[in-house]
């Protein structure tokens, strides 16, 4: 009886799987590789970091294809990504995306390179139902508006700089200082990223109850702070932190020591963007750097082993060292690898669901998505530039080296 | 009002604000002196004006990673500039030179983007500094610092400054350019080759954007996309000085730069360009006032 019943289920199940293969077109089209789409900025403000990006997802790609594949059911198949230059503008990126899908029939999507083009492009793949895993899209606005589709491997903007207020805390404890007499000077270019890390940092003050007695808010078209920093020198705040991009980075380096001042912790973002370490090592001396990872740390996972040798490999094919830009997106691709052999399935609904239960670490840092679609397992990693040279100095759990503090 | 209360409190920051402000300036109107030149002779409003500097703090980067001291880029790139100017005219501006103002706009907006873009192309979109291993002085127990590269700057705008008056006034070439933006019709007339005017004009132009853009890429940062503030700046000081007067275009330049500072302090760097602008309707609105004041009916 049983037997029979079991037979039977069999079959059915058989079918089904005919009927699957009948109705994936685009799959049974190129027989076995699985294709994944990507719009990235090859040209425009964004190229640079869009040609890391894209040669993140290339290591990947290159490395799972030449190790066997991917495993899916019994079959394995080769990834293949279909790229388009999205120019760096979030129109052009849209209607990639809408091509990408319609015309390509592309099931799966790599994310582009920046929030704004993620903003552009999330819509798209929400209306067709493609399960978009990004990298490099970390405005935190990508994720409260109820996306079931868009998965980031990375840390959203709200992290960048709290960490250094937590670290501020602790070095305050450790010399018996209350936190409460703490006194913040911030400097943020009013775009959507440096807002969402101003956000961040001012909840973060909140709950330690440090005081923000500077509050700039840097132009887009930004080209000098004295006016900003003479504020510093007059207030005499416990910490600087500053967020502008590659250009806010470079400038605050160079006019904190053209005008000479020290507040005891100074951070920024896009510090490695900036070069500050090499292009200005006397200056940079002792910032901090928010980031989202580093290849000292001792995360390790499948694939690229640790992340130590991912960079040597990112190195070997590209001959630079790796940005954190193109690490996050070669964690994007892992993502999907994962996700295919765990759903055992190439339905684009099953591998979505598949991806929002995943839970792993990688080279990369843990990954494991909340409801919203971020990854909340990887915490910010904190630089700090010793003698020229980055040196992880948060979270304290993953660093090689101690903090300088203060610094003045 | 918090911080002027703290200008209150510590007057000697009104000071570095002051010092900061005009040095700053002085390089604002260097980029200036020469929307002045072209708007007053050739009667356009040259957009690109930003991207010309932009151009020449690359030259000055680039000089020192050859290993080359950047302060060398200010000449070097005056005189890059200047070939670059000089072909640009050769090949776009003198389509334009005698189409209306919308034109001249019209085409320079686009030679901006273009050159943004080419810069991008081929420099990337990194952020670059030049280092000029200049030093900064402390007075004051170190609440007022000096920039020696500013005050370098700001000399550079004065002297170029004198020069340029110089040259108008006494040298050939100069006449020539002062009588075609009197009457080129005129000056033709009179034997002056108009369109070799307006070539060199141009040429000067893009010259004196090109050494702004060296001491820029010291001072503060260069990237392709930093045009458009130095373009807008040098607008409204032409706009304040009047196009024909060099010695106006200077102190409305360091006018600016102090303005800038002030503003920057008081209300935020937020605040500092559009205070700027803010400013600039108040000038002129103020001086429409004055002038039909002034106006004179024939009964």
């Amino acid at each position: 009886m049983t037997t029979k019943r079991n037979r039977s289920f069999l079959t059915s199940l058989g079918l089904l799987g005919l009927v699957a293969l009948a109705g994936a077109p685009g799959v049974s089209a190129a027989q076995d590789t699985i294709t994944l789409g990507a719009a990235v900025s090859l040209t425009g403000k964004y190229s640079t970091n869009g040609q890391h990006t894209k040669n993140g997802y290339d290591l990947a790609v290159k490395l799972v294809n030449d190790n066997g594949g991917v495993k899916v059911g019994n079959k394995h198949y080769k990834l293949k990504v279909v790229y388009y230059d999205d120019e760096s503008t979030p129109a052009r990126g849209a209607q990639l995306a809408e091509r990408l899908i319609s015309q390509d029939h592309v099931k799966y999507m790599l994310g582009p390179y920046s929030s704004g083009l993620t903003k552009a492009m999330a819509p798209v793949t929400e209306k067709y139902h493609i399960p978009m895993v990004e990298g490099n899209g970390a405005s935190v606005s990508l994720f409260n508006k109820g996306y079931r589709y868009l998965f980031a491997t990375l840390s959203t903007t709200e992290y960048y700089l709290k960490s250094a207020l937590e670290l501020l805390d602790e070095q305050a404890k450790a010399n018996g200082k209350d936190p409460h007499t703490l006194r913040i000077a911030m400097a943020f270019e009013n775009d959507p990223f440096s807002r969402d890390i101003r956000q961040g940092v001012i909840d973060e003050a909140k709950r330690f109850g440090m005081k923000v007695v500077v509050d700039d808010k840097l132009p887009p078209e930004l080209n000098d702070m004295t006016a900003t920093l003479t504020k510093v020198r007059a207030l005499h705040p416990d910490a600087l932190l500053v967020s502008g991009h590659a250009k806010g980075a470079a400038l605050v380096v160079r006019q904190t020591h053209e005008l000479h001042i020290r507040a005891p912790m100074m951070a920024t973002t896009h510090c490695d963007s900036a070069k500050v370490a090499q292009k200005q090592p006397e200056a940079s001396e002792g910032f901090l750097c928010a980031s989202q990872w580093d290849r000292t740390l001792s995360y390790k996972g499948p694939w690229f082993g640790t992340a130590e040798q991912f960079a040597e490999r990112f190195e070997k094919a590209y001959g630079y060292a790796p940005p954190y830009q193109g690490a996050e997106s070669a964690a994007a691709v892992l993502v999907f690898v994962d996700a295919f052999q765990r759903a055992g399935s190439l339905d684009p609904q099953k591998v979505r669901d598949a991806i929002a239960a995943t839970k792993m670490q990688t080279f990369y840092g843990n990954i494991d998505f909340d409801k919203t679609g971020k990854n909340i397992a990887k915490p910010m990693v904190l630089y700090q530039i010793q003698d020229g040279q980055y040196k992880v100095v948060a979270p304290t759990r993953w660093a090689n080296a101690k903090l300088i503090y203060p610094l003045n | 009002m918090e911080n002027l209360h703290i200008l209150f409190q510590a007057p000697i920051l009104s000071l570095q604000l002051l010092i900061d402000g005009l040095l700053i300036g002085a390089i604002f109107a260097l980029v200036a002196y020469g929307m002045a030149l072209v708007w007053g002779v050739m009667n356009i409003i040259n957009i690109a004006q930003g991207e010309f500097v932009m151009l020449g703090g690359y030259v000055a980067y680039f000089l020192s990673v050859a290993g080359i001291h950047p302060i060398w880029g200010i000449p070097a790139a005056a005189v890059l500039m200047f070939v670059l100017g000089w072909a640009i005219y050769r090949t776009i501006i003198f389509r334009i030179v005698d189409r209306d103002l919308f034109t001249s706009i019209l085409a320079t907006f686009g030679l901006g983007i273009l050159l943004q873009q080419l810069a991008n192309e081929l420099f990337g979109a990194d952020v670059h500094t030049a280092h000029s291993g200049l030093k900064t002085w402390f007075l004051f127990d170190g609440m007022v610092t000096v920039a020696q590269i500013k005050v370098l700057a700001f000399a550079i705008a004065l002297v170029i400054g004198g020069l340029l008056l110089w040259f108008l006034k006494r040298a050939r070439l100069g006449q020539a350019i002062r009588a075609t933006s009197q009457n080129a019709r005129a000056a033709r007339i009179m034997g002056v080759d108009t369109d070799r005017v307006y070539a060199m004009t141009f040429g000067l132009n893009a010259a004196l954007c090109g050494a702004a853009g060296a001491l820029v890429a010291m001072i503060w940062i260069i990237q392709p996309y930093l045009g458009l503030p130095f373009t807008a700046r040098s607008f409204m000081i032409v706009v304040v000085a009047g196009v024909g007067n060099i010695g106006a275009v200077f102190v409305a330049g360091v006018a600016l730069g102090v303005a800038e500072e002030f503003a920057g302090f008081l209300l935020g760097a937020q605040f500092q360009t559009a205070f700027v602008f803010a400013l600039l309707v108040v000038i002129l609105v103020w001086r429409r006032i004055w002038l039909s004041r002034k106006r004179r009916y024939l009964s």
